[in-house]
């Protein structure tokens, strides 16, 4: 498996080398990285190329990564159901960037969009129709961001007397916890309390 | 003048003719859960359906990123809550794919055996409910019968009806006793000679059924490569793709079974396909018991990822601080990208797991089979008759616990 996914690696930067910025296998995945401005041209080539032919669109996602200059990684992965292969692609793109829509080529793109900007809000050029899919009318924030809280900002209930449902902030009778399981002997970054003093030392 | 010439009297505001947009849902018995959909109608064709999602959203892929991988594995039992066992079963895949853990022989025979039971389960309920949806009320009391008997094993081998947490990273949490197996068998038989037999007469060559269910909402190879479908709705369109046998996970390869493919790629087909599904499962589940049979041995991979067994936390300290240190710190799983998929009933299910070395996932994200299928819900409804939205609704096998996640 590994070997027919570097060969087809190896073919790819051959066939289209101003689009694939790098590649790699591992765990018998194949990745490319991919610039936005590239990618619906490279798409078109993965559907229609008789070696690629990957055909279906699987999935679209979004990965945050705060502490890089490039804050976000839009992960796509598609199928070939002729030939039998996989292939993940990644463009990395900073907080203002705009990515390319895909929804000309693959249809089955809209939803997936339209999830990826609600979640991170990721703006895609092109798109027919970018509204927020899964989270409530009038929601405010994207949730999946690393810097959003678990608890989110708002919280809704029936008030009975206003006979209908109100939104209000969140209020937490005790705080959310978050256990730090990290064993003290291989995992934590911080320095333990009575430690200091070493650190001081050094 | 009454001569004819003049109709300026039938184009008042009220009487011109204009698009009629209704709401199908959020409480519709026909809309599987909480879909709403926005229907613009012309008469009682379907011009437009714009399905609004998100109701059952409950933030899944969010609260994973703050739980350990153990914590996060019940979660996939609530997402199609209707076959939970599929959905732990990608998960644990991913998990092993990057630790690298091979799964005891055992274990993975008890896994097939599961899957397949929820498979099953899965294709009980749609079938019957979608019958429901086109007018028969008797097979939905017929097929939870045998739901109910499928659950109750699904209790005896993990102690819960439905939210099983039953599949492990590296196994299953425990072994099941002889008799489920005995029981299951008898099981096997009883509902291929009894219910399928009733079913196949109900439905099949039903009039009715037919009527409703034939030329609606057909389905091409084009449109499956365009919408990214997967599952049934594949394969009653003549494709025979199924992962278990394209891309064999766990040890299907060594099972015997047909996939069963459609003609035409309509309603009926999907239907006839999930019949036959249905019986090649039963023919899996009766290997799967025969080869469990002659395969004693362990169900979990003893290691970083698994509990130690209870006689080795008796003996042996290190086993005690291994058991402690694993159910509050959890084990760590090494960076890296995976991308595991499974055949679930309704197509394919992947998790797409980002492991940052820590003892929780960076960001995990499930992709539903049933979210692209409603996704082309507008494109495939197009041109049809309103009663028919509610047929293919329940064709496309939609359960909002996995596409609102």
């Amino acid at each position: 498996m590994s070997e027919a996914m570097t060969e087809l690696g190896t073919y790819l930067e051959a066939k289209r080398p101003d689009c694939v910025l790098a590649w790699d296998v591992t765990h018998g995945e194949l990745n490319v990285d991919v610039a936005p401005s590239s990618l619906t041209g490279f798409v078109e080539f993965l559907t229609s190329d008789s070696t690629c032919r990957f055909s279906t669109l699987v999935d679209i996602t979004g990965v945050d990564y705060p502490g890089r200059a490039k804050r976000f990684d839009v992960v796509y992965h598609f199928l070939s159901m002729y030939q039998n292969h996989r292939i993940r692609l990644r463009v990395s793109i900073r907080e203002d960037q705009i990515v390319p829509s895909l929804v000309d080529v693959h249809p089955s793109a809209n939803w997936f969009e339209r999830e990826v900007f609600d979640m991170f809000g990721i703006l895609f050029s092109g798109h027919p129709d970018l509204r927020r899919i899964l989270t409530d009318y009038g929601f405010r924030g994207y949730p999946l961001r690393k810097d959003f809280p678990t608890t989110g900002y708002t919280e809704v209930r029936y008030d009975e007397a206003e006979k209908r449902v109100v939104y209000e902030p969140v209020s937490l009778v005790q705080e959310y916890r978050q256990f730090d399981f990290m064993s003290p002997w291989e995992g934590a970054e911080y320095i333990l309390p009575g430690d200091e003093k070493e650190a001081e030392a050094k | 003048m009454m001569d004819g010439s003049k109709f300026d009297d039938a184009l008042t505001g009220e009487q011109k003719i204009r698009n009629f947009n209704i709401n199908f849902g959020p409480q519709h018995p026909a809309a599987h859960g909480v879909l709403r959909l926005v229907l613009e109608l012309d008469g009682e064709i379907v011009e437009r359906c714009d399905p609004h999602i998100g109701l059952l959203h409950r933030g899944t892929e969010k609260l994973m990123e703050s739980r350990t991988y153990l914590q996060n594995l019940p979660y996939f039992d609530r997402l199609d809550y209707v076959a939970p066992m599929n959905q732990e079963h990608a998960w644990c895949l991913a998990i092993e794919k990057l630790t690298g853990v091979e799964v005891p022989r055992r274990a993975s025979l008890i896994r097939v055996l599961f899957c397949e039971i929820g498979r099953v389960l899965n294709h009980l309920l749609n079938i019957t409910t979608q019958a429901l949806d086109v007018g028969a009320l008797t097979p939905p009391l017929w097929g939870f019968e045998e739901r109910e008997e499928l659950m109750i094993f699904y209790e005896r081998a993990c102690g819960a009806r439905l939210h099983a947490a039953y599949f492990r990273p590296g196994g299953v949490h425990q072994d099941l006793p002889p008799e489920l197996l005995d029981d299951i068998e008898q099981w096997a038989h009883k509902f291929m000679s009894g219910f399928m037999v009733d079913i196949d007469g109900l439905l099949t060559e039903n009039r009715i059924f037919k009527q409703r269910n034939a030329d609606i909402g057909i389905v091409t190879e084009d449109d499956i490569l365009k919408y990214g479908f997967s599952g049934v709705m594949v394969r009653g369109s003549g494709l025979a793709w199924d992962l278990r046998r394209s891309q064999p996970y766990e040890c299907y390869d060594e099972f015997d079974f047909q996939i069963p493919v459609g003609k035409n790629g309509d309603c009926y087909d999907r239907y006839l396909v999930r019949m036959e599904e249905m019986r090649q499962s039963v023919s899996i589940i009766k290997q799967a018991i025969a080869k469990l049979r002659d395969c004693p041995g362990d169900v979990l991979a003893r290691g970083k990822i698994t509990p130690p067994s209870r006689t080795d936390m008796k003996t042996s300290m290190e086993a005690l601080i291994h058991h402690f240190k694993l159910y509050t710190e959890g084990f760590h799983v090494p960076e890296g990208e995976v991308y595991c998929a499974v055949e679930a009933p309704k197509g394919e299910f992947g998790v797409y797991l980002v492991a940052d070395g820590t003892n929780k996932p960076y960001r995990c994200k499930i992709r539903a089979p049933g979210f692209l299928h409603l996704q082309a819900m507008d494109y495939i409804s197009k041109g049809h008759q309103l009663a028919d939205v509610a047929a293919i609704i329940g064709t496309m096998d939609v359960v909002f616990g996995e596409i609102d996640r």
